[in-house]
């Protein structure tokens, strides 16, 4: 288990590798990586500044991270964040999910996800071409993709 | 007031409740009477200007004590680090 907040790119590959290296006991492995769109709302951006909480953001990932682990058997996981500005198509997070089985590797990334985007303290500001910008609002799906996983008891799946 | 001195307790700010405030972080002392998230919110309200814009609809504010999410309910005695900020963005 381990979380970064960074303002540097990660590679995906050697955040895996990392994960497996020397394990024969991972037969799954999910990887989810966030990107930034280059419209939002029907709007161009051309960039976007996250901006987060230090400290509470660390605490927050590791607390979601650990819930992660205590509903679904998991071999490893690791959680990246950046933050800083970010133009369109540049990455935004990864999760990575390692188990023994496919089901706990998938279920584990969603829930990592859906807890990361409605509890983890990061807020997206976009900038548009005009050289207007303004905060991004959170949406009520993303509250709701979270309750899902509330209703349920650990280890089973939401559908 | 003896009884309930005012305490020195450090506030945060964040996105475009920071941009309100126009400072991202200050240290308050509130009257002994403000024993909740929502009593502390309503005092800053009260004392207008950046906070009346910063907490204009205090509903859509969120608040931590000491880096953990808590309700408007929560009591803030013994709390070191009080944050105020939007519903988060991330992912």
């Amino acid at each position: 288990m381990s979380v970064a907040v960074q303002e540097a790119d990660f590679d995906i590959g050697a955040e895996v590798a990392r994960l497996t290296s020397g394990r024969d006991d991972i037969g799954a492995i999910v990887t989810f990586t966030g990107t930034v769109r280059g419209q939002s709302g029907g709007r161009a951006i051309t960039d976007m500044t996250l901006e987060h909480y230090p400290g509470m953001t660390e605490a927050e990932l590791e607390r979601i991270e650990a819930e992660a682990h205590r509903r679904w058997p998991l071999q490893a996981s690791r959680i990246i964040h950046r933050i800083g500005r970010l133009s369109p198509g540049e990455n935004i997070v990864l999760v990575v999910t390692a188990s023994a089985h496919r089901h706990a590797a998938f279920e584990a990334a969603a829930f990592l996800m859906d807890y990361l985007k409605s509890r983890a303290p990061f807020w997206k500001k976009e900038s548009r071409p005009d050289g207007s910008g303004g905060w991004v609002d959170a949406r009520d799906t993303d509250d709701e993709a979270m309750a899902r996983w509330e209703s349920l008891p650990a280890g089973t799946t939401a559908r | 007031m003896t009884a309930h001195p005012a305490s020195p307790l450090r506030i945060l700010y964040f996105a475009w409740v920071r941009e309100k405030m126009g400072r991202a972080e200050e240290t308050v002392e509130p009257p002994g009477d403000v024993a909740t998230v929502a009593d502390l919110v309503a005092w800053l309200k009260a004392q207008g200007g950046e906070y009346g814009e910063a907490f204009a609809r205090p509903e859509i504010v969120r608040a931590a004590i000491d880096q953990t999410h808590v309700k408007p309910s929560a009591p803030i005695a013994g709390a070191r680090e009080i944050a105020f900020f939007p519903p988060v963005t991330g992912g």
